[in-house]
């Protein structure tokens, strides 16, 4: 049948810049991630994060990325209390330490079903209201949290200090015989989550994470998902139920992001309630709107890209911008470090906002995009040289 | 009896305004029931109550022996009631395709069900239903589009593709084909036609004589939020109390 309408095409789907949604494409996408995850430690030596720590930072913040996109991209539901699971799956896996010993897996799992169980109580009562004020509620009980982590919960989460492991915790799966009392580092079985061991472990987290929300984003879930964000009376009205879709994906980004928490003490045992406060919220959402909102990787591109740049403005300080300009004269270095040094450091997040205003405004789809734009500009250019080509040729005939 | 509509007694104020009051309204199975009246005569409120958008003051709704009273939207749906709206309410940043494809999947799995793994665009059952009702309503060709792209009279066609996908027993139409050009109102009403040949109850709300004379059996005449008279199309036409409800200015 011919189109004779010239209607635009499939623009506004959410996969914008990511290849064609068929199974075909997803798997080509998957193959594609996961090759990049499992060599990140050679390509991210030039770009100088081939360390383990920034590395697995990147995989454990995509987790949470990941997460919070199910909800967010799909449902359009904005939450800004996110740390609170983030926080509260730190606290749980601190805690199965302590107990049953230092295997991660149990760890993992606690974590991820407090995420979950959390995500549920809370999700509960701020779905009954939607847009700023879901946001409102959910970052009102996630800073109830933080306070009550930081101070009245002080017996389980150790308060100010924060939680950790410590030699004589009862361990009771640990092996403490002859006299050895075992280390205080997370392991699989005894593979201990230290270096490159750690970063394989959270990328094969990573990598079942991603495919989880690939599957979840082609599914009939997905699509009454994406259905809550474009019309809930239509929903409705079409016999839909959608508050319990709503809390179901509520409860998964929860899960992810207790997940999420629960890596970084596996990475390195203890948690505290900073984990919990308003600004972690804050991040994972930057992270979403700057990677793009409903698309599959780029919440994963938004966390890599925060946490890489975080590392390198953070470290800078004065002195080391002073050097950097030492070629000026006196007169201008002192001005202008002066002010670049308001970004760097402990300024960084100065950064971060300038950044993400830049984006919003010129980039509204995020990263990806930037990325299907460029592929774009870049088909179309192929596309004329070899119209030209071959006006060319057609003469000779 | 499937598909009969019982409303007895319904009143609905907004704060001083008595939008309905003392609505009573018989609808037999399988008819083609219009209801008619000047603008503000309570007629979109009326399929509120219906459909469970407003709870009224007073009355009972009966739908075959079911009381739609206290039912939420997705209820009331579920069990064979669905309406087109004045303004389309459809999946604007959707493709047609997945615009149908969700009731689709709420008629076979009902109001809520987890399905997270399987894919979408896999499901041959479901995408060969969706594409057989696209192509009933002449959208097929634009199957990749996004709705909101749509011209309106398009964008009703596919609410209405999206109603039938649930094989509704009662079918509420509030002004389908508002907005439309001569020939398009006449595709809606063929198909409107060729929907109503299979048994299904509809009520239809139309300002359109023409419309009204097509397709309705019966039709009810509101104004001010009462049933004034009620007949055959042709039999409420020269009705000098329709005409004085339209203020003697609109011609029927
Ligand atoms: N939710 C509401 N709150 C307050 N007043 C309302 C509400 N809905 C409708 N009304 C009022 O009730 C009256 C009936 O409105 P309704 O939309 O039912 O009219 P209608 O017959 O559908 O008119 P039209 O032909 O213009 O669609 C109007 O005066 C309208 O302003
Ligand atoms: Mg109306």
């Amino acid at each position: 049948m011919s189109t004779a309408t010239a209607a635009p095409v499939s623009k506004a789907i959410p996969q914008v810049g990511e290849p064609k949604a068929t199974s075909k494409g997803d798997l080509m996408t998957l193959a594609i991630f996961i090759a990049v995850v499992l060599t990140a430690p050679i390509w991210a030596i030039p770009i100088g994060a081939g360390y383990p720590d920034l590395l697995q930072k990147f995989a454990i913040f995509g987790v949470f990325a990941i997460g919070f996109n199910i909800l967010f991209g799909l449902t359009g539901y904005l939450s800004f209390g996110h740390a609170a699971f983030l926080g509260g799956g730190s606290y749980i896996a601190v805690w199965s330490f302590k107990l049953l010993g230092m295997n991660i897996l149990p760890a993992v799992l606690f974590g991820t079903l407090f995420g979950g169980l959390f995500a549920l109580a809370i999700g509960f009562v701020a779905l009954r209201r939607s847009g700023i004020y879901f946001s409102i509620l959910t970052l009102a009980f996630a800073q109830m949290s933080y306070n009550l982590a930081y101070s009245v919960l002080t017996p389980v989460t150790n308060g100010e200090t924060g939680l950790r492991v410590l030699r004589d915790d009862p361990r009771i799966f640990d092996d403490k015989s002859g006299g050895y009392d075992g280390t205080l580092i997370g392991n699989l079985f005894g593979l201990e989550m230290t270096g490159y061991t750690a970063f394989y472990f959270c990328a094969s987290v990573l990598i079942i994470a991603f495919y989880i929300s690939q599957r979840i984003f082609r599914s009939p879930f997905g699509l009454m998902l994406r259905a809550i964000k474009n019309n809930q009376t239509r929903m409705k009205f079409t016999g839909l139920n959608t508050r319990p879709y709503a809390l179901t994906a509520f409860v998964i980004s929860g899960m992810y992001a207790g997940l999420a928490g629960s890596l970084m003490a596996v990475t390195d045992p203890l948690a505290g309630a900073e984990r919990m406060q308003w600004t972690a919220s804050g991040e994972v959402v930057l992270m979403t709107i700057l990677g793009g909102t409903g698309t599959l990787l780029g919440p994963i591109l938004g966390a890599v890209s925060i946490k890489y740049f975080e590392n390198i403005f953070s470290a800078y300080n004065k002195s080391q911008l002073l050097d950097t300009f030492s070629f000026l004269p006196d007169s201008i270095a002192e001005p202008l470090v002066s002010v670049l040094g308001l970004f760097v450091g402990e300024g960084w997040h100065l950064t971060l906002g300038v950044l993400f205003m830049l984006i919003v405004i010129y980039l509204p789809g995020g990263l990806m995009e930037g990325a299907r734009r460029v592929s774009a500009m870049l088909r179309k250019r192929k596309a004329e040289k070899t119209d030209a080509s071959s006006g060319q040729t057609t003469p000779a005939e | 009896m499937s598909g009969t509509l019982k409303v007895t007694d319904v009143n609905k104020s907004f704060g001083g305004l008595k939008a309905l009051s003392e609505v009573n309204l018989n609808i037999e199975s399988g008819t083609v029931h219009a209801i008619i009246g000047p603008n503000g005569a309570g007629k979109s409120t009326l399929l509120n109550v219906l459909i469970g958008k407003l709870e009224p003051d007073t009355g009972t709704v009966m739908f075959n022996d079911i009381s739609l009273l206290g039912m939420t939207p997705h209820e009331i749906n579920q069990v064979g009631v669905s309406r087109v709206f004045q303004t389309p309410e459809i999946f604007g940043e959707m493709t047609l395709l997945e615009n149908v494809t969700i009731p689709c999947y709420a008629k076979r799995d009902g109001s809520f069900k987890i399905n997270p793994w399987p894919r979408v665009d896999e499901d041959e059952d479901v995408q060969s239903k969706a594409m057989a009702l696209l192509e009933d309503v002449g959208l097929a060709d634009k199957k990749d589009v996004i709705a909101n792209s749509l011209s309106r009279g398009d964008k009703r066609r596919l609410e209405l593709a999206m109603c039938l996908v649930q094989e509704p027993e009662l079918l509420l139409l509030d002004e389908p084909t508002a907005g439309m050009s001569r020939a398009d109102t006449n595709n809606t009403i063929e198909l409107l036609k060729k929907i109503s040949a299979r048994g299904l109850t509809m009520v239809v709300i139309e300002h359109d004589m023409h419309v009204v004379f097509s397709l309705a059996e019966k039709s009810t005449v509101l104004a001010q939020g009462t049933p004034i008279v009620e007949g055959k199309p042709d039999e409420i036409k020269g009705d000098p109390k329709v005409q004085e409800a339209y203020l003697g200015g609109a011609h029927l």
